[in-house]
């Protein structure tokens, strides 16, 4: 960057004074330096310069507005150089806020400045007023700086240009911060060489040396730069739809940064998606909503209707007909397979085909008659694979098993059996998690006993493993185990 | 350590990608650089703190790249409201771990990926020098052992600290049972270590994730503890003894997934505060994940839950609260979740008040809801220059209205305003709509 027009590090103020006791004019080379004023203050101070002569000017605001016809002084030459009498002539504090205040945009602030400065000789401890007036209005100043200041060093966004290894920044901070924050952006970046280029100023480091310049308007910065795409999935992704907040966000981050946000073109959708989603929330999220809709359910009757609207998964979005459980809501014994096949989704009824009147035998043999259970799967819908014209079974998938799992748990909440019965594996990991499945599986145990507190569930194999099974031992291994396990929790 | 030798996760490992590609085939298909950072920054969002502030002053002068230190920087703020000051990701969500709270827990079925430590380091100096961050937050899911996982993550923060001395902030959740070498690398490179306690109870703790193991956190939590204590020790004998997480550390607990009330979480976050040296304990408000098994609630804790943990947090940190004076403001142990718990307390000791802000002591003024710290100091130093009347509080930048019922002032009394205050919330019980700023 071209550092022709940097002004001196030190620039003179000029002091003018048209007559004893008469207006005093202060013209500010750069009215936001902290020195500049420090000095005409000092001299001012030195002198025991009333406030209400004292006009300050900013001697760039003079020449634009071209206010400089009929000035009556001409006596330019400083009133007192004698700098050394009185180095510190307020406290420490009041030269901290002071240095903050004048990077205020407030054309008054050099006045208040000066004012609360020549009190102070007056009132020591002016500063812990609160109350008073010039105290709040300088604090209040002070606020405003301090978040602007803050803000910068938050939301200022290098794009490194394609051509050099040189990241450049636009940015308005809103009030004259650069030079004031340079130093802050030399110490975090001092390895790269960037630019900052704000409407009234601008900041250059090539590595070694800070140079400062004039603004400039926007498209100052390169367009656009490719780390932006990866900074935008990182922000949409980090954000949590759950809890939208955005008059919490637009309070830290007000409107008027966005423009030069590369993230916040996605704050319009990712918020308008997020209502909608919080809006449908139990919907949206299939699990959450097939819980929602089971525990609405306050009778069997109306979780059979609801049953078969369910479209939770990709097999209850086939549409086809859901068979829903049928028995006594009051029924002791709770008899739970995998799920419906051809026969029983034609019939509307569970355990219809072929494994159910293998299990008819077993209830039989067990003594316990069909009519006092309550026979349920724990998938709902028929899941097949079409093929040669033929419906093939297919087992349900975990997802699967996990969305319809709430239709049977609502069913066992309002039966209330004293034990339940689980046919095989699909209806165990339905009830109690895969974990206790696959630990039951292992152990190859015909039959096994799980104490929950919702009551006793009792494994065994599923009835069509008397039909599958590849040898008639297995076969009737699989069959006696249905009947002991039928005949125990029937408590026989 | 040499990044190139690094193994690969073996497929054959349990819960590594070869057992997650089985679960979820969906995901075989390799996912390129942005795939992985949406994945492994949704996957690290349920972690609350985002702080990068109190550790040491340093900057890039004398070398290197990025500065740190005083208050920590927010550099966007999501619409979430919450800010965004660190590259928050996990270097993996693969996890052998079963936690039934956690997305991320063997059993899901969401996605996972990986990224390798060299990806990692660019995109956080990428994301540094383009001024979107203060540093990194890495965490991660749990690989092959804690060892293993813990010298991957050391091995991110070493590259970015020794090879491109990088001196933006680093906080560092470290893995339960990791080897105390390696926490004692990560405490030399990392400016905050963490380890989440997860739940209040080590009761819940042992039925929600099985594997994680209650007393070994609290004494990996022990162990950080004791190492900064020492590290402060010999800096103060040696000004330049290396640093160990000068940031100090950190916890988080889920609120709302087990029966824990308020008072059990404070009163557990206060023998943290206490025994551990913790800066910090995060709160997170639990929300529900799909889950198979009937060990979760199936509603979300309410947000504002999670806040006024937080106020009663900062009471008993900054207002010189004690935890049975707060356990105080709670009714069968849960906070109000109308009203905060300052004023919660408040409203019981009605004996405690007015307060003559003219008189009364800091602890007493620090008790006025409404009142914060910031604006009690400021009063104090009014006061002994004027007789404060009410009209000066208001430009503490107080709310009158709030702390009017509550102090008497050189032209204020309040007459029975608490009472009626209290009678007002009393009837508006269950009805009242409480902004939830955080």
């Amino acid at each position: 960057m071209n550092p022709v027009g940097i002004a001196p590090r030190r620039p003179a103020s000029r002091v003018v004074r048209a007559a004893p006791g008469g207006p005093v004019r202060v013209t500010l080379q750069r009215a936001s330096d902290a020195a500049e004023w420090r000095d005409a203050a000092r001299r001012l101070l030195a002198q025991d310069t009333d406030p209400a002569r004292v006009e300050w000017q900013d001697a760039a605001a003079a020449q634009a507005s071209l206010f400089t016809t009929g000035d009556p002084a001409t006596d330019a030459a400083p009133v007192v150089a004698d700098a050394g009498a009185d180095p510190w002539p307020w406290p420490a504090p009041f030269g901290a806020l002071a240095r903050r205040v004048l990077c205020h945009r407030e054309p008054g602030r050099h006045a208040l400045l000066y004012r609360v400065a020549w009190r102070l000789r007056r009132e020591p401890r002016l500063l812990d007023l609160a109350a008073d007036p010039d105290v709040a209005r300088l604090h209040a100043l002070d606020r405003e700086v301090r978040r602007a200041a803050h803000k910068m060093k938050a939301f200022v966004r290098f794009r490194k240009r394609s051509d050099a290894d040189v990241y450049v920044a636009w940015f308005d901070p809103g009030h004259p911060l650069l030079h004031a924050l340079a130093r802050f952006f030399v110490g975090r970046f001092a390895s790269l060489r960037w630019i900052i280029v704000t409407p009234d100023a601008s900041a250059s480091w090539d590595g070694e040396r800070l140079a400062f310049g004039p603004g400039a308007p926007r498209p100052a910065a390169p367009a656009a730069d490719p780390c932006e795409d990866l900074w935008r999935t990182y922000y949409a992704s980090i954000f949590n739809p759950a809890r939208l907040k955005l008059r919490a966000m637009r309070r830290e981050m007000p409107r008027r940064y966005w423009r030069d946000l590369p993230e916040a073109v996605l704050i319009p959708q990712l918020a308008a998606d997020a209502t909608r989603r919080t809006a449908a929330m139990l919907e949206a999220d299939a699990t959450l909503g097939v819980r929602a809709a089971a525990a609405r359910c306050g009778t069997l009757d109306a979780l059979a209707a609801a049953v078969q609207a369910c479209r939770a998964c990709p097999v209850g979005c086939r549409g086809t007909r859901a068979v829903a459980g049928e028995g006594p809501s009051g029924a002791r014994l709770m008899l739970v397979g995998e799920q419906p096949g051809d026969a029983e989704e034609h019939a509307g009824r569970p355990f219809v085909g072929p494994a159910g009147a293998v299990l008819q035998q077993a209830l039989d043999a067990a003594g316990v008659r069909r009519d006092d259970a309550y026979l349920t799967n724990a998938v709902k819908h028929f899941g097949f694979q079409q093929r040669q014209g033929r419906r093939l079974h297919r087992s349900p998938d975990r997802r699967t098993i996990e969305h319809c799992r709430w239709w049977l748990l609502r069913e066992r909440e309002l039966v209330e059996p004293v034990a339940v019965v689980a046919l095989g594996r699909t209806a165990l990991a339905a009830l109690l998690g895969p974990d206790v499945a696959r630990e039951a599986a292992g152990s190859r145990a015909p039959v096994t006993t799980h104490e929950t507190s919702g009551g006793r569930v009792i494994a065994t194999r599923h009835p069509a493993h008397v039909l599958r099974a590849g040898d008639a031992a297995a076969r009737a291994e699989s069959y006696a185990a249905i009947v002991a396990a039928l005949r125990t929790a029937a408590g026989r | 350590m040499d990044m190139q030798t690094v193994p690969a996760i073996e497929d054959s490992t349990p819960g590594g990608e070869a057992a997650a590609t089985a679960r979820a085939p969906w995901i075989r298909q390799a996912l390129d650089l942005r795939g992985k950072l949406a994945l492994l920054a949704d996957a690290a969002k349920y972690d609350a703190s985002c702080a990068s502030s109190g550790t040491t002053r340093r900057d890039s002068r004398s070398g290197g790249l990025g500065s740190a230190g005083g208050m920590g920087i927010c550099h966007s703020y999501a619409p979430d409201g919450r800010c965004i000051s660190l590259l928050k990701v996990l270097l993996t969500n693969y996890c052998e771990f079963d936690c039934r709270f956690c997305i991320n827990r063997r059993s899901s079925d969401v996605p996972r990926a990986r990224f390798t430590e060299r990806e990692l380091v660019d995109l956080t100096l990428d994301f540094y020098r383009r001024n979107y961050i203060e540093g990194l937050f890495l965490s991660s899911g749990i690989v092959r052992s804690p060892d293993y996982t813990m010298a991957r993550m050391v091995g991110v923060v070493r590259e970015l600290r020794t090879v491109h001395d990088f001196r933006g902030y680093i906080h560092l959740k470290t893995i339960p049972g990791a080897d105390p070498a390696l926490v004692e690398e990560a405490g030399r490179h990392a400016d905050r270590l963490s380890i989440n306690v997860e739940l209040p109870e080590a009761e819940s703790l042992a039925r929600l994730a099985p594997e994680k193991d209650a007393a070994g956190i609290e004494r990996a939590m022990a162990g950080i503890g004791t190492a900064i204590a020492e590290n402060r020790d010999s800096r103060a004998r040696h000004r330049h003894a290396p640093r160990f997480a000068p940031a100090g550390q950190s916890t988080q607990m889920i609120v709302g997934a087990d029966a824990a009330t308020d008072a059990t979480v404070l009163a557990r976050s206060s023998t943290l505060y206490r025994s551990h040296a913790l800066r910090r304990v995060y709160y997170s408000a639990y929300s529900p994940i799909p889950d198979p098994s009937d060990a979760l609630p199936s509603r979300p804790a309410p947000l504002v839950r999670e806040h006024r943990l937080y106020q009663a947090d900062w009471l008993l940190r900054f207002y010189g609260y004690s935890l049975p004076e707060v356990v105080d403001a709670t009714r069968d142990g849960m906070l109000d979740l109308r009203i905060d718990p300052k004023l919660a307390w408040a409203l019981r000791h009605p004996e405690r008040f007015p307060v003559d802000v003219n008189r009364a002591p800091r602890e007493l003024l620090l008790r006025v809801p409404g009142l914060g710290v910031r604006g009690v100091e400021r009063l104090l130093r009014m006061r002994r220059l004027q007789r404060v009347r009410l009209a000066h509080l208001a430009t503490l930048g107080v709310s009158l209205a709030k702390i009017q019922p509550f102090v008497c002032a050189g032209d204020w009394q309040p007459r029975a305003q608490a009472a009626g205050l209290a009678r007002r919330l009393a009837e508006a019980d269950g009805t009242a709509q409480l902004p939830l700023a955080l």
